[in-house]
Parts: structure tokens; sequence; C-alpha cells
């Protein structure tokens, strides 16, 4: 059974479509990626997923007891997170804020998991640290560790290794990796980086003009991949 | 220095010295709890705005002759920062000048009310005091001070109940929402508390100085500690000392006590700049 499935979405802001006619679906255990052009609406449908944003159509829906809100998101960094002071503890057990509700403090089952998290990302000796003086990379997994106590089925990575050096990019696509062949976390990454979709993901969601939803395979074989995947590695 | 001593141990033998240090106490410690918030969330200016249209509901009562004109003020405020908050979310370029538009179109309209409509023989006396604080702050009636403790008891009791959320919606309100917490309704609370503790503040600095108490603090405390609670708890320990040392200096020496108050602010935020930067020389 698939755990989230999008069918006939139109997705826009104030009437103006951008993407029509959208359908798949993510099961259990899938690595999607999310790839297209810029403005061709993989940010847009992100926020749709997230439920930040209402479809303008369509419908879509989960399965086995996963709700939108618990879809563990990794979004790109902001402005405001540049100078702020706070330590990663802090960052990441922000993680359980939607879990909690009105429960005004965490417990210690959510602080528990939060240092296993960390512990899973290798970033347990960060734990007392400043986020705003950590190196990029190291700013990412903690935001991936704070994703991971928010979820416990599936995450949704905003250009993930945006930012950062070719070295640690790969080092971050093998942990993204690994949490979904290991810990059973299902992927959804949106990414302009064709060639790390196709090297790392189960299936791939092509946004634009003429949408293709298939197998990484089916991908490696359409159009869309000669036209867009070509250009894509001789620019990149 | 003994002579010093017995001059304050006199002055604190009067009431309304006592009632005006527990106010100005609690209003530092409200406003530096929020400021936190406030300059994380690049919302220093809604501070500032929300003062002037204190102002401008402040002339309006008191040309009615409103004889309370607290709850007046209290609720004109809230519906602007409420409005404010709103607007900033919607359309992040108009936000900032949306609030400078409210607030020097609320201090001009305040003001044209009151000179057009006030019977004082004393306006400007009455603009100054309203603007700067200066006295009222000692002429505080039990019911104010009654009603300030309440209020203020009401801003910790609900930062302290709402603080993981705050942190969470300030750090990364997009995650925030995406992971289901009801960020709109932190906001809201935000804007609410913020209108309170202005209109508290009034009376301690006046409406143009209030934006220095949630603002120097908050920035003291983040250029020296590192984590959300260490700036939170250093800031409010530090606001409400300088608030302390303020009044104590400005009853002294007969100083206005907004500015004085503003000027220790300033002062410590000179220390805790050169001790930040000296920290992360040493760091190094």
């Amino acid at each position: 059974m698939a755990l989230l499935t999008c069918t006939d979405l139109s997705l826009g802001y104030e009437g103006r479509i951008i993407v029509q006619g959208l359908c798949f679906e993510v099961n259990s255990g899938d690595y999607l990626s999310i790839v297209g052009e810029n403005g061709s609406g993989k940010s847009t449908l992100m926020r749709t997923v997230l439920g930040l944003q209402p479809p303008l159509s369509g419908k879509i829906e989960t399965r086995d007891g996963l709700k939108l809100t618990e879809i563990g998101y990794l979004p790109q960094q902001t402005a405001v997170q540049k100078d702020f002071p706070a330590s990663v503890t802090e960052v990441v057990m922000s993680g359980f804020c939607g879990r909690a509700g009105l429960r005004p403090f965490y417990n210690a089952a959510e602080k528990a998991e939060a240092a296993s998290n960390l512990e899973k990302l290798g970033i347990s000796n960060l734990a007392k640290r400043c986020y705003r003086e950590l190196s990029g990379g190291q700013q990412q997994r903690v935001l991936l560790a704070r994703a991971l106590c928010a979820t416990k089925k599936m995450i949704l990575l905003d250009e993930p290794v945006s930012g950062l050096d070719p070295l640690v990019t790969n080092e971050m696509y093998e942990i993204i990796k690994d949490l979904n062949t290991h810990s059973e976390i299902t992927v959804i990454m949106v990414s302009h980086d064709i060639d790390a979709a196709v090297k790392y993901s189960s299936h791939i969601l092509h946004v634009g003009r003429d949408c293709f939803f298939g197998t990484r395979d089916e991908y490696l074989g359409s159009d869309r991949f000669a036209l867009f995947g070509k250009g894509g590695s001789d620019n990149g | 220095m003994a002579e010093l001593f017995e001059r304050i141990t006199e002055y604190l033998s009067y009431p309304f010295v006592i009632y005006a240090l527990i106010v100005g106490a609690l209003v530092a410690l409200c406003s530096s709890l929020l400021g936190v918030t406030l300059v994380l969330k690049r919302f220093s200016f809604i501070g500032d705005g929300l003062s002037h249209v204190a102002f401008g509901a402040m002339a309006v009562a008191s040309v009615l002759n409103i004889k309370n004109e607290m709850p007046v003020v209290l609720a004109f405020t809230i519906i602007s920062a409420i409005l404010l908050l709103r607007t900033g979310q919607r359309a992040r370029t108009k936000g900032d000048a949306s609030v400078a538009m409210i607030s020097v179109g609320a201090l001009a309209l305040g003001y044209l009310i009151l000179n057009i409509f006030s019977s004082s023989g004393n306006l400007s006396g009455d603009v100054c005091t309203t603007l700067f604080g200066s006295t009222s702050i000692l002429t505080l009636t039990d019911t104010e001070v009654w009603l300030s403790c309440i209020l203020a008891l009401l801003v910790v009791g609900i930062f302290v109940f709402f603080y993981n959320k705050i942190f969470s919606v300030t750090f990364d309100e997009t995650f925030a929402r995406a992971t289901g917490t009801k960020a709109g309704i932190y906001n809201l609370i935000i804007a609410t508390v913020v209108a309170v503790v202005i209109v508290l503040a009034m009376n301690l600095v006046g409406s143009l100085l209030i934006s220095a108490l949630i603002v120097f603090p908050a920035l003291s405390a983040a250029r020296v500690f590192k984590s959300f609670k260490a700036v939170t708890v250093c800031s409010v320990i530090l606001s409400v000392s300088c608030a302390l040392a303020g009044m104590l200096t400005s009853i002294l020496t007969g100083w206005p006590v907004g500015s004085t108050i503003v000027a220790v602010d300033i002062v410590f935020y000179g220390i805790f700049t050169i001790a930040g930067f000296m920290g992360r020389l040493s760091a190094k």
C-alpha cells in the first residue's frame, strides 16, 4: 500500500496554475527524487505535500496512520538562523514541538529519542555546541536530526546539499541513503542535482510541462532524461 | 559613600519609590523576555510601531476624558499588534513599510488631536511625559501597581508555558508549521503579549523609548551566550538590573527615569559586545 498518494494535483497560487495533472505515489521504503527546472513547481509541490498550502485541485491521501504533519521536513536554511543563538540540542528537540501538542515541556522518552537521532547521524559530540558556529555540513546534519524527531516514517528534504562542498555533499547523500536502507525511513528529496537523483533514488518525479513519474530505470530510458539529464550534468 | 547609602535607604522608606521600583523591575523583566523573540524574528520595529500607536490611543483617551485610560489603550494596541503581525506575514516586503506608516501616523495624529482638543494648560509637558515617561512612574496608584503585577505575572506565565513553542516558531516557522505547530496562534499570542508589555512600559520609559527596553538586553545577551535558554535568562537578569540601577540613579540625581535606564542599557550593550568579541578571540 502506498504511504502517500497524489491524484490529479493542480498546483499554483491564486488561480495561476504552475503544474497540472500530477499523479504519483510513494510506498513505504521508497526514495523518491523530485527534479525539474527552476520555477517548474518543485517547491510548490513540496509546500503542498507538507500541508503549508492547499492544492488548487486534486487529492493528497496518506495511509498507515501517516499524517501530513508527521512528515519530517528538512527546509533550506534561512537568514534568521545564521546568527541565531541556539544549542544543537535545543534545535533538535524542537522537532518534537508539533507532536507535543499543548504539553509545555518535552518528556524523557523524547530526550532519549533526540539523543539517539544525534548518534545515528554521528553528531552526538556536537550536542552542546552552538548551532550558528557549526560548518554548513554539520548544520545540515543537525536539521536532519530535527526532521527525524518529527517523524517515524517519512522525511522530505528540500535541496539538502545546497551550499555544501563536494566532499560534504557526498557524505550527506550517503547519510540519507543510509537512513533509507537501514532505518527504513521513506525519503522524498527535492533536488536539481540529476546525477545524484539517478544515483541514489528508487523513483523519480520530473516536474515540468510534461511530468514524468516512474522508477529510476524507467527514467533513464525516457526522453525527459535524454533532454534534461544530459544538459544538467553538462552544467553541473 | 556612606552618605549615598543613607540617601538611598531614606528614599526606599517612601512607598511610592518602592512601587516604582517594583513596577519598573516587572516591566523590564517582561520586555526583555519578549525582546529575545522579537529581535531574533527580525520584528524589533514592531515594538517601536506599537508604542507610537499606544501614544495615539493615549491622546484620544485623554481628549475624551476617559478616567482609567489603560484598558482603552491596551485594547487599541492589541488590535494594532495583531494587524501588524498579520501583514508582516502575508507580504514580507511590505511589512516594514506598514510598521513605519502606522507608527508615524499614530504619533502625528495623536499629537494633532491633543493640540486641537486638549483643555490642558501644559500641553507640551503632557506630551513630553507620554513620550519620555518622566515622573509618572512615581505617581502610580495602588490599582495601577496591582494591575501591572497581574499583567506581568500573566506574561511570564504565558512565556514559560509556551517556551518550547516560542523557540520553535522563532527558529524556523516553516518547519514548525509543516510539523503541526499552529504557528499562527503563537504569533497571535506573541503579538498580544507584546502589546500588553508596551502599554505597561509606557509608564516607565514613555512611548519613544520602549523599543530600547525590548531590544538592548536581548542583543547584549546574544553577543555572549550561545543557547536560547542562556540568552533568555541573561537578558532578563540584565534588563532588571539595568532598570533598577537606572531608576536609583535617576532618583538620586533627578535625571529623567526613562532615558537613564536606556543609557544604562546602552553601556551594558557596549560591555557585552566587547566581552563577546574577547570570547571569540580566545576561542580561536
